[in-house]
């Protein structure tokens, strides 16, 4: 059973975390969760991303927004690094998912076929 | 497509967050003597007149001006209509919005109820500033939840840890699960 007193030592436990990382984490990933996102399928996207860094402690904070504008390639996960790059990744499933963290934020290697431009020079 | 009434509540709940409300308040009641589910949104965002209030509903004819507001309305509408409910939205422009709405709850149309947990987790994930509460009631309990106490007892960390989403998630499910347990 859960109390709000867990919340005590999952609070100290983050706190390291952080003081270990120093400052704020390295990426943010982000999931288009509009009606045309969650139809496509964001939903196992999500969960899987939020449980993959939670269990594997991986350096990003995983967030969503609404339409990103391109309904056509939903799912769609972009990674923003701190140093200002942003990757748009398209047709995203959860072993997709799971793929782009063990690549991008856990090596930081790109994984270039799941981006936008990759799809689009494919779809021609 | 919105296979659960949890993914058509975070459809009005992303409208209460892109209307910038502060402060979202989800109520539920499920009554098995009533045979009813009663859904209530009510935020403090930017609210919408009365021209667009009328028009918010049909997906044909939203425009630039209310896109705000998705085809989430629409749907849920549409459900509370085929499952034999009521739908309405009250709203003052400034003041905030409030959505109503119920379904005959052993409707042979009504759908499952979905993880409530998962919706608010995504809520939350959507903007952890907003102040969200969550009431759950039935014939006999009722469960609470409030984002601002959590943040509270967090002291600084974010609710966006990912440790700390799952918890929510399952402290919410469970926390439903325990006020349903006096239900059948």
């Amino acid at each position: 059973m859960k109390s709000l007193e867990d919340l005590k030592k999952m609070r100290e436990a983050a706190l390291k975390k952080v003081e270990m990382r120093e400052g704020g984490k390295d990426y943010r990933v982000v999931v288009g969760m509009a009606t045309c996102g969650i139809a496509a399928g964001a939903r196992p996207v999500l969960n899987k991303l939020v449980e993959e860094t939670a269990e594997k402690d991986y350096n990003c904070v995983v967030t969503q927004t609404g339409c990103i504008g391109m309904c056509v390639y939903e799912p769609i996960v972009e990674v923003y690094g701190k140093d200002g790059s942003h990757t748009t990744y398209v047709h995203v499933d959860a072993d997709k998912a799971t793929k782009i963290l063990e690549e991008h934020i856990g090596k930081g290697h790109i994984v270039e076929e799941y981006t936008v431009d990759a799809v689009k020079a494919l779809e021609g | 497509m919105m296979e659960d009434l949890a993914m058509h509540i975070l459809e009005i709940l992303m409208n209460s967050i892109g209307a910038k409300a502060g402060r979202i308040l989800l109520k539920i009641r499920e009554s098995v003597k009533d045979n009813i589910i009663e859904i209530t949104v009510t935020d403090n965002g930017s609210g919408m007149s009365e021209e667009m209030v009328k028009t918010v509903a049909d997906p044909f004819t939203t425009t630039r001006k209310t896109r705000k507001i998705g085809m989430g309305v629409a749907f849920m509408k549409g459900l509370t209509e085929q499952c034999g409910g009521t739908f309405g939205i009250t709203s003052r422009p400034g003041e905030g919005t409030e959505v109503k709405a119920s379904i005959v709850r052993d409707h042979i149309d009504a759908p499952p109820t979905g993880d409530l947990g998962q919706m608010m987790m995504y809520a939350i994930q959507a903007d952890e500033t907003i102040d969200f509460e969550m009431i759950y009631e039935t014939d006999t309990d009722q469960f609470v939840f409030k984002s601002s106490e959590i943040r509270e007892m967090l002291e600084g960390v974010s609710l966006l840890e990912p440790e700390i989403l799952l918890w929510i998630k399952e402290y919410i499910n469970e926390g439903i699960m325990r006020a349903k347990e006096g239900m059948r």
